[in-house]
């Protein structure tokens, strides 16, 4: 009995030896695996997004395959709002996420939580709409010019609300209108169209410790989730939003609200979303970040391709619940380039979503840049800064170098032509001087103190909130 | 035979069974019939007529998302549902046929490369958020029980310890669900740092908030239901000179059995409620993140899926219920007793 059990124990100890070094010596092949040059080193990965008509690129290269074509394992996740995507960004519970372009800079100037964002790719132009509330909109219509077919002549200028929210001031009721995020594209291009009707949209002091953005206001501004944006119109507490698709065609579909201009018309083809990561992740995962960049990429391009031809199969599978979840209708409108203003006045709007056109897909300094300038014209950056800050943060942020890897190794492989991408050897990040905006003040990202200059309403020169 | 067949129906709470099987045991049918009418009939005429009211009365209200949903519309969400389920199955299926012939050209090209097997990265369907929820509600109902049930006993053992307790119950006994998340997520980020997280945040955030306000009825009621046993019992355990341990297993809890399970009823009903408040906001992917990720999406469907989800959060809730009346029955000493 005791010579058997004495056989089994030693025959024990043997296969637990045996076992211990197999597994050493895979442990460490694996290791050496991981060595090699090119591999992904987090083939699993967790993306976020907000239920937005422009997070189509995630989707599409989700379900066209097009991450698994770069061996990448990515699981989508809606967020409840923008600032649960950042923190879930900052705190490592997604690597990456469809982020508002000014998220990573508000991040890396300590506007909001403190952190280093970085992006290489910006996902889409334009997108953006303006809705306000029935009744704000048979006030307006009065003051909107009717062309000869007796439709309101488009743009409408805020020059048209200007007088609504003199009437609402002057019976001491406050004019609230919503926007996405403090640091949102929405929240700077409503007030840039407010600005330009001569509406002051109120000034952020942080200095102070006011972060409302209220401060010396004519309209007030304030954050809703953009698919609350409808429901809380139609329950009353804001009169307008500024937010993207869906929610603006929303809104006429359901009957509340009236959508009074897109942001392709304040600002032609202006930088939108961006695919955004913590710079200590890109900093870990190089091989990864590429990789992301060049599934993003043949997204894009697939849903511009041939004029907007997969446009209605990007509306189908965008309309899943697990996306955006809105109806087919709703969303089809915009991403297939007509955009429904008054209920029955349907405009051809045939580059309201670009996702590749004009190098979309490029992070350009120019567009951080305005950006930039936004957050200084409102307070949100609250001392003067020189030129040369602006393009600091900007190169700090925006990674044109990586979206080049990216592009570079698309061409080689034959994925995508070489026409389609700018002239790495000769692009400088800056866009020439740009005019196509509402009040025809022209921008040129080379000279920020000199383009704030320029407007009548906004902090300017050495100006700091009282 | 038959008795026992009664005796098993009656304790698993099927009781509208039971005039069947007297109906085959030959028993006066005339009664049976009547029982059954009774038990069967009434309750299912009475789901008619509120299904005939609900669609009157919903095609009444048109909101923003369309007409309320009425019967048929959510009946005709549950196939769609079920069609998401089945096509979801398989996307994933196709998804591991995708990988096992990536790996399989990898392999054929260098027979040494690595290969693995990533698991499926799409969305859960309604069903497993249905079984998520089930799995975040047991566990925060279990830790609810581990807590509330020792230190009732005690508090209804001693009355010293029950006045320590009384005011700290009282006030964090009506704290709702909603005000504890916050402070539970915060927590939760905090402490729960490891690299390789066997559970998501959510899942603890969800679990523990179902703990905190589900632990309070059990804990009354133990303690209520222990301090109110026969003192004569208490009497004869210190005759026969018993250990507080065998007191406590041999003597309190047979004793006080009907109100411990009364409590854990109680618990278990208040903790599936809070559970989907609960994942709302803590995002965890149950039923409560169906609702709102419905919500969120606006669509024409939308209401009607929500009214799926509410239906199939009070079916589980009365099923849970069923489920914890039989194992009172079954562990109630006082076979007399009628519980409902």
């Amino acid at each position: 009995m005791r010579k058997q059990l004495s056989i089994t124990w030693r025959k024990l100890v043997k296969t637990l030896a045996a076992a211990s070094l197999v597994f050493s010596s895979g442990m460490m092949s694996v290791t050496a695996a991981q060595a090699a040059p090119g591999e992904v080193e987090k083939p699993e990965l967790k993306f976020g997004f907000i239920k937005l008509t422009d997070m189509a690129p995630l989707a599409i290269a989700y379900e066209k395959f097009f991450f698994e074509d770069e061996g990448l394992y990515v699981t989508l996740e809606a967020q409840a709002n923008w600032k649960v995507l950042l923190d879930g960004v900052i705190d490592g519970t997604l690597d990456g996420a469809h982020m508002l372009a000014g998220q990573p800079l508000g991040a890396t100037i300590g506007f909001g939580t403190k952190a280093d964002i970085i992006t290489a790719f910006s996902m889409d132009l334009n997108g953006n709409g303006i809705t306000v509330s029935n009744d704000i909109w048979d006030q307006m219509k009065p003051n909107v010019p009717v062309g000869e077919d007796g439709k309101p002549v488009h743009p409408i200028s805020a020059e048209a609300l200007k007088p609504v929210v003199d009437s609402y001031k002057a019976e001491g009721k406050p004019f609230n209108m919503g926007m996405v995020f403090p640091v949102s594209t929405h929240n700077y291009e409503l007030r840039y169209w407010l600005a330009a009707g001569g509406i002051h949209p109120g000034y952020y002091a942080p200095h102070k410790g006011d972060v409302s953005g209220q401060l010396q206001a004519d309209a007030l501004l304030s954050v809703t989730p953009p698919p609350q944006m409808p429901s809380t119109m139609e329950a009353g507490t804001i009169y307008g939003y500024c937010v993207g698709e869906p929610w603006n065609q929303q809104a006429v579909f359901k009957g509340i609200g009236v959508p009074v201009i897109t942001d392709y018309e304040i600002w032609k083809n202006n930088p939108e979303k961006v695919f955004g990561v913590s710079k200590s992740w890109a900093e870990e995962n190089p091989n990864t970040h590429i990789a992301v960049v060049k599934a993003l990429i043949r997204a894009a391009h697939w849903l511009d391709d041939n004029s907007n031809a997969n446009r209605p199969e990007a509306v189908e599978i965008l309309s899943q619940s697990r996306y955006v979840g809105a109806d087919y209708e709703v969303i089809a409108n915009s991403m297939t380039g007509t955009f429904e203003y008054e209920k029955g006045d349907k405009r051809a709007v045939p580059d309201f979503n670009v996702f590749f056109r004009y190098n979309a897909t490029y992070p350009y300094y120019s567009d951080a840049v305005w950006y930039l300038t936004q957050m200084r014209r409102w307070g949100q950056i609250a001392e003067p800064k020189p030129d040369s800050w602006y393009m600091d943060i900007a190169k700090q942020v925006y990674r044109p170098d990586i979206y080049a890897v990216a592009a570079r190794e698309l061409i080689e492989e034959g994925k995508l032509p070489a026409s389609a991408f700018p002239d790495f050897e000769t692009e400088t990040g800056f866009k020439p001087t740009q005019t196509e905006f509402i009040d025809d003040i022209s921008y040129d990202g080379t000279q920020p103190n000199a383009y704030l200059e320029q407007f009548p309403i906004g902090l300017k020169g050495e100006q700091v909130v009282e | 035979m038959k008795d026992k067949l009664i005796y098993f129906l009656e304790l698993t709470g099927f009781n509208w069974f039971i005039p069947l099987v007297r109906l085959t045991a030959g028993e006066s049918p005339k009664h049976q019939l009547q029982a059954l009418v009774k038990m069967v009939g009434v309750p299912l005429f009475a789901i008619a007529v509120f299904l005939f009211l609900w669609h009157l009365g919903a095609a009444k209200v048109i909101t923003s998302l369309g007409q309320v949903p009425g019967p048929v519309q959510v009946w005709e969400q549950v196939t769609v549902l079920a069609d998401e389920h089945q096509a979801s199955r398989e996307r994933e299926e196709a998804f591991y046929d995708r990988q096992e012939q990536r790996n399989a050209a990898k392999l054929e090209k260098n027979p040494d490369a690595e290969v693995t097997i990533r698991s499926y990265t799409g969305k859960e369907t309604f069903f497993d958020q249905i079984l998520t929820s089930l799995f975040t509600v047991f566990v925060g109902f279990l830790l609810a029980t581990v807590i509330a049930v020792p230190i009732g006993i005690m508090a209804g053992l001693s009355d010293t310890l029950y006045s320590a307790l009384n005011p700290l119950i009282q006030i964090f006994k009506p704290v709702s669900p909603l005000a504890w998340l916050p402070i539970v997520t915060m927590v939760v980020s905090a402490l729960y740092v490891t690299d390789n997280p066997v559970f998501e945040k959510s899942f603890i955030t969800s679990a523990l908030t179902v703990t905190l306000c589900s632990l309070w009825p059990t804990l009354i009621n133990t303690a209520v239901g222990v301090s109110s046993i026969d003192k004569d019992l208490i009497n004869v355990a210190r005759v026969l000179r018993l250990n507080y341990f065998t007191t406590v297993v041999k003597v309190v809890i047979p004793a006080s059995i009907p109100m411990i399970f009364t409590g854990l009823r109680i618990s278990l009903g208040i903790g599936w409620m809070v559970l989907i408040a609960a994942e709302m906001l803590a995002q965890n992917p149950g039923l409560g993140k169906f609702v709102w990720d419905e919500f969120q999406n606006g669509s024409s469907s939308s209401l009607s899926r929500i009214m799926v989800a509410v239906l199939t959060i009070g079916i589980i809730g009365f099923i849970l219920d069923r489920i914890t009346l039989s194992f009172q029955k079954f562990f109630s000493y006082d076979k007399n007793a009628v519980i409902r």
